[in-house]
């Protein structure tokens, strides 16, 4: 199965060179080996079968015939060893912490623009910043409730934060349906290895929203989705489930003197946290875009009264604005005094003059994002474009230089993913999840995405990406923290 | 429970008891004998005539062939009733409650929708027949696990309550068969041919043989007293009435002597008319007549359940502004 396995200059999450795996996963690759082909594949294709029986779906936009497609899915996990995790997860919840503080910073005192550290201009002009919240005092003071970070790995085997995802991140409900599906493909490869658990995600999702219900008796959580419509309902749905709550829909809701209520088969009843997957766009028709049809009217005021929870809060897109990233070193040493643990992949901001004559002038070397924009749309591989989508490009910057950043392209790590009937190196990143509640906790694994295309580097699963379940292998000290 | 997911509970059932009785409709063993009259082509048209919906068939199909008419019925995307539509409508209700519903559920009728969905694409187009018991199978699957894996809830009751309104309605229907095949020509009655036709038509609701444990012979009166009034037959109208009353009973909460809604009213007047009503009446003011009747009553009792239940209260909160967006399923 990896008898013309290939690593050309990338760090292999499997291998150390072709053929040698990484000494912490020995004992897994030798059991994997002695796996006959045959019998992967079934295994492989049994998976994608589950997946269709079970409707574990999205929906691709703009695509109007069978417009339910499963993720594709690849049987073999990507590993990752204790120590790498250990670091990880000290690197995320440092980060978290900080950008909390910035949220809170920028909505109040803005100190950090006082101090000169981040430009009140670069902040206040982001199309995220959400005049609204200025002043707004969220539960407990946590606006992050639920992230989902982008790693990348470079050639060098080292992590970084590629995005910081703060709105709604959407993609743990597979992590908990892969892990489910490895765990029934290799029972006895699982045993292999001592993985730290996943499953326990959607309890410590209700532990936060609880944690910022308002002091009453009987607390009432709810899952905000925009509709069965939404790419992601089958996630919302999974979560209300999993945590025995329900599943509400704007039309659901209703506002009374300030005080939110469900429209139930006997009348209106009280709820007090909303974990919402809608976007502050669409939240609340008065305050926000008046022409949302999926919101709740006078959902914002009762929220800012502190009547109802809302994870996560209002306002949290300014601080995962490509532009803002570029700062986040420099937020976590204001506010923290430390240096980061987990660096960011070089960026150039076009809104600095110098760096946007660089960028004008390197375009074919570089990738360059609308500072907007998530899911890799509004984007450009500047290596992979033609001279005419680049020079259409550079006139988009020119015109709005605040709207985009420009990055090196990174050489992203590769793991084993099987192609037909044998393995071959496939782009991957990573997506932990981390929940910030009574304590900041990361989930022991995340969502590995996978570029399916060969030499591919965009992961994402609305440009034809697939995924991975990660597993993270146990501390020696047995530490279960999350 | 929220009332949209009342609603879409309540209306997963009704889908996907209607599809089945669409498949019921469409049963092989009514169709074989309706073909062997060779009067073909009325035959056809007496099921459109019992659907209600042939002005929209006429609209889109040149005539009432076999061919045309199955289609129709089964995987016309662009009839809200056939068989293809009912379980889309009834997946994509179960859809949007998921969390309300068993898992095992769930995958059963994701599983019926995939199979009416390779059907339609003629991946699986075989013969319209074997397809037909293949859903009433599944469906029957569905109504297990509903049975056997979920607690007897709100969401259970909704469900029982969609279901067996539905089958009321449904069984007056394919007695109402009857009425159409019989029109063209009267002096049948009595005959051969017209036991064999009731008889086929106690298959379709798979009644024949607990019909022959309680009636030897086959006559009229006899299957339509079976049909609507024998309380013992779990697809008779009043047995499917009894079973409704019970869950809108434990749906409205109403303790004994309390107030009834206006659900439980009309439903109640209903099953006591058919309780105290006899098959001799039925027949001598004439069963399509009868059957007609029901059928307007029992719409009553879903619009009943609608205002009672699902639809927005909006005198509790007259600043509400923003209107009720639940789906018209009807």
């Amino acid at each position: 199965m990896f008898d013309n396995y290939r690593i050309d200059g990338v760090w292999d999450e499997l291998f150390e060179s072709a053929g040698i795996a990484r000494s912490s996963f020995q004992a897994f690759y030798e059991a994997l080996s002695q796996i006959p082909g045959d019998e992967y594949r079934r295994l492989q294709k049994e998976a994608e079968q589950a997946l269709i029986r079970t409707g574990i779906t999205f929906v691709v936009y703009g695509d109007k015939e069978g417009q339910e497609k499963i993720m594709p899915f690849d049987l073999l996990p990507r590993i990752v060893t204790s120590a790498d995790w250990n670091r990880l997860e000290a690197g995320l919840v440092q980060r978290i912490q900080a950008l909390n503080l910035f949220l809170d910073d920028v909505y109040h005192d803005q100190k950090i623009f006082k101090d000169k550290v981040v430009p009140a201009g670069l902040v206040l002009s982001a199309t995220s910043f959400r005049k609204e919240c200025v002043g707004l005092d969220p539960p407990k003071g946590i606006w992050i409730h639920v992230t989902g970070t982008d790693l990348i790995r470079d050639p060098a085997g080292e992590f970084l934060v590629l995005e910081d995802n703060l709105r709604c991140p959407s993609g743990v409900s597979y992590v908990l349906e892969n892990r489910d599906l490895v765990k029934r493909a290799f029972p006895h490869l699982f045993g292999k290895l001592n993985i730290r658990p996943v499953d326990h995600y959607p309890d410590l999702l209700y532990d936060v929203l609880e944690f910022l219900c308002p002091e009453v008796a009987e607390k009432r959580l709810g899952v905000l989705t925009p509709g069965v419509y939404n790419s992601a309902y089958f996630e919302h749905s999974f979560l209300a489930r999993k945590m025995g709550v329900e599943l509400l829909e704007g039309q659901d809701l209703v506002v009374e003197d300030d005080r939110v209520y469900i429209r139930t088969t006997k009348g209106f009843e009280p709820l007090h946290a909303i974990y919402r997957r809608i976007d502050d766009d669409f939240l609340d028709p008065r305050v926000f875009r008046p022409d949302s049809m999926i919101g709740v009217p006078g959902l914002f005021q009762a929220y800012k009264k502190g009547n109802v929870a809302l994870a996560n809060a209002p306002g949290t897109g300014v601080a995962d604005d490509k532009a803002v990233y570029a700062y986040v070193p420099d937020i976590i040493k204001y506010y923290l005094g430390q240096d980061a643990i987990l660096n960011n992949v070089p960026t150039y901001l076009c809104d600095r003059e110098k760096e946007l004559g660089y960028v004008l002038a390197n375009l074919d070397k570089l990738v360059v994002k609308a500072t907007n924009e998530s899911g890799g749309y509004g984007m450009l591989m500047g290596h992979q474009a033609t001279r005419e989508q680049r020079e259409q490009f550079a006139l988009k910057i020119q015109a709005n230089p605040r709207g985009y950043i420009a990055q090196p392209v990174v050489n992203l790590s590769q793991a084993p993913t099987w192609v037909d009937d044998h393995f071959e190196g496939r782009r991957v990143d990573l997506r932990p999840y981390v929940l910030y509640g009574k304590e900041i906790r990361v989930i022991p694994g995340g969502l590995t995405r996978v570029a399916l295309k060969p030499g591919s580097l965009v992961v994402n699963s609305s440009q034809g990406g697939g995924s991975k379940d990660t597993w993270v292998i146990q501390d020696d000290q047995g530490g279960d923290r999350a | 429970m929220l009332s949209r997911v009342a609603g879409s509970v309540y209306w997963m059932f009704r889908y996907l008891e209607r599809a089945e009785n669409i498949a019921r409709f469409i049963n092989a063993d009514l169709h074989q004998f309706l073909e062997d009259q060779g009067r073909q082509g009325n035959l056809w048209v007496s099921l459109l005539a019992v659907t209600g919906d042939q002005e929209d068939f006429d609209k889109r199909y040149p005539a009432a062939t076999r061919e045309n008419v199955l289609t129709f019925l089964t995987v016309d995307d662009e009839y809200d009733n056939s068989l293809y539509r009912c379980v889309l409508q009834a997946r994509e209700n179960a859809r949007s409650v998921r969390e309300s519903i068993s898992s095992e559920m769930w995958e059963e009728i994701n599983a019926l929708y995939l199979r009416v969905r390779d059907y339609r694409s003629g991946q699986g187009r075989g013969d319209a027949f074997e397809f037909c018991k293949a859903v009433i199978q599944s469906c029957y699957q569905v109504v297990g696990l509903f049975y056997t894996t979920m607690n007897r809830g709100e969401a259970w009751h909704f469900g029982r309550l969609g279901m067996l309104l539905e089958r009321a309605d449904k069984t007056s229907r394919i007695l109402d068969v009857k009425y159409f095949i019989l029109l063209p020509d009267p002096t049948w009655v009595g005959t051969a041919y017209d036991n064999t036709q009731w008889a086929a038509l106690l298959k379709a609701v798979s009644g024949l043989e607990m019909y022959r444990k309680i009636y030897r012979r086959i006559g009229p009166r006899d299957v339509a007293e079976f049909l609507i009034f024998d309380g013992g037959f779990p697809r008779s109208i009043l047995h499917c009435l009894h079973y409704s009353e019970d869950s809108l009973k434990v749906l409205s909460g109403s303790p004994r002597g309390g107030a009834l809604n206006a659900a439980q009213k009309s439903l109640f007047r209903l099953r006591t008319e058919l309780e105290t009503g006899s098959v001799t009446d039925v027949m001598e003011g004439g069963l399509h007549g009868y059957l007609d009747g029901l059928q307007t009553r029992l719409n009553q009792v879903d619009q009943d359940v609608y205002q009672v239940f699902f639809a927005p209260k909006i005198e509790l909160s007259r600043r509400m502004d923003h209107g009720y967006l639940g789906q018209h399923q009807s």
